[in-house]
């Protein structure tokens, strides 16, 4: 009955990587000051988020084409980024 | 008296298709650095008769660029704007536009400032509505000019067309030198005791130049002294050469409105790469840039349109890499809300986009017309 071994892997071998839901706060410095995000989520691209929807509001202003809100729709997550006084508020949703 | 144009007649029994009513809509900028305004103003005239295709500008530099796009046909501008102001930009349209309408809305109550706009060619100088009698008047002396632009005619004789002049010359049998300038171009016709002598524009001469200056729709004109001693090139009667032109006028207004209808169906209207795009509803701006060489730029309306496209490049980028990493699939689009307009990002695997869009769109507006502007872009 070896054979069955192959349908009881454990969980974490299973385990699908999951997109992530909740928001997190971003300082006009760069600095990420709350975040509901699970705690898997890697920092590193939280950061990296928060600097691309900081520059998108930075350099919207360079251009004249100021913007207060931006929502970013990838076929599985929508992320929606708010302006905050130079810094962001940022929201991360997968679709359903 | 005019002559009976078989052109005239034809265009009006032909019935016009959807497209070639859109290509003949009459497209009206107005330039404002008050956002409310412009689009106050958009409402109004978007409502006129006419129904006019209405784009607006907040900066002087922006209305230049929509003037290079399209071919306009009346601008509304303020005066009194930081940066370039009014003034600034009237000098730069009539040199590089002169046939284009202009008029000035401002709320510079003083006789000087009226004058020196009118010296600089304006058609008409309005004080901005305050009442609802302004408003009215406002919008029918706009109505009133975009009929008098549908009519051609020449300025200095208004609602007179060239064969008007020629015929009042020749009837009362008048010896005169007719100039006339169109755009950059400068043209004479000899007219002796009532007779049409001799015409010349660039290197033609005779009556083939007659024959191409008559085709002129709008234009300046200015009478000099006659030229007795010009030699004479054309021997036929004045009424057998108005009549032969007519007739290739007609010709070539029937070529003109079938030309036309396949350029609509190809190019959307223009023969910029955006120019499907640039006719979607809402859009105001438009800019694609190539993935892999961010200087292959193709730009509507855009003051800056190198700037832009590195921001949009880098942007684009950014969004894709990002969605890598994060398994989120594929980036569909980007919408954004602004304060001036609103902006909207679509991708494709050889190029980015970016859209500027009215700033009165809702979310769901924005989708709509990113749908549309999706739809002809990739076709």
């Amino acid at each position: 009955m070896g054979f069955l071994g192959l349908f009881s892997k454990t969980a974490s071998e299973t385990a699908v990587a999951k997109l992530p839901s909740g928001s997190f706060t971003i300082d006009r410095t760069g600095r990420i000051v709350a975040s509901t995000l699970p705690r898997s989520f890697d920092e590193k691209l939280t950061q990296e988020i928060g600097n691309i929807v900081l520059e998108v509001f930075l350099k919207a202003q360079t251009v004249n084409l100021p913007l207060k809100e931006v929502f970013i729709h990838y076929a599985g997550l929508k992320i929606t980024g708010r302006e905050l006084r130079g810094g962001a508020m940022i929201f991360l949703a997968p679709v359903k | 008296m005019r002559l009976p144009f078989v052109a005239q007649k034809n265009l009006d029994s032909k019935k016009f298709t959807a497209k070639e009513i859109m290509a003949e809509r009459h497209k009206v900028l107005i330039l404002d650095d008050e956002q409310d305004l412009l689009d106050l103003y958009r409402d109004l005239l978007s409502k006129l008769p006419s129904q006019p295709e209405v784009f607006t500008a907040n900066s002087g530099a922006r209305a230049l660029a929509l003037l290079n796009a399209e071919k306009f046909s009346l601008l509304l501008t303020d005066l009194n704007m930081p940066g370039m102001d009014g003034f600034q930009v009237l000098t730069i349209v009539r040199r590089r536009f002169p046939a284009l309408r202009t008029v000035v809305m401002t709320s510079m109550v003083d006789e000087q400032i009226r004058a020196r706009a009118y010296a600089m060619g304006i058609d008409l100088y309005l004080e901005k509505p305050n009442e609802k009698t302004d408003v009215q008047l406002f919008v029918d002396c706009i109505e009133s000019l975009l009929e008098r632009e549908e009519a051609g005619g020449f300025r200095g004789v208004q609602s007179k067309s060239l064969v008007d002049l020629i015929q009042l010359e020749c009837l009362s049998q008048s010896s005169s030198v007719l100039k006339i300038t169109n755009k950059s171009v400068e043209a004479r016709i000899w007219i002796q005791d009532g007779d049409v002598i001799d015409a010349q524009v660039g290197e033609l001469s005779g009556e083939a130049a007659f024959k191409s200056i008559m085709s002129w729709k709008t234009g300046n004109f200015e009478m000099l002294a006659a030229d007795p001693s010009h030699p004479r090139t054309i021997v036929g009667s004045y009424q057998g050469l108005l009549l032969d032109t007519a007739q290739a006028i007609d010709e070539s207004q029937a070529t003109e409105v079938s030309a036309k209808g396949e350029l609509s169906v190809a190019e959307g209207g223009t023969a910029s790469p955006l120019g499907a795009v640039s006719r979607c509803h809402g859009v105001e701006f438009a800019i694609s840039v190539d993935v892999n060489d961010k200087s292959k730029v193709d730009a509507w309306g855009i003051e800056n349109p190198a700037a832009m496209a590195a921001w949009v490049h880098s942007f684009m980028h950014q969004l894709h890499v990002v969605g890598e990493k994060l398994k989120a699939g594929q980036l569909m689009k980007v919408e954004g809300m602004g304060v001036q307009s609103n902006l909207g990002f679509l991708s494709r695997p050889d190029k980015e986009l970016c859209v500027g869009l009215r700033r009165n769109f809702t979310q769901s507006d924005m989708a709509a017309a990113l749908n549309e502007v999706g739809t002809k872009w990739v076709s």
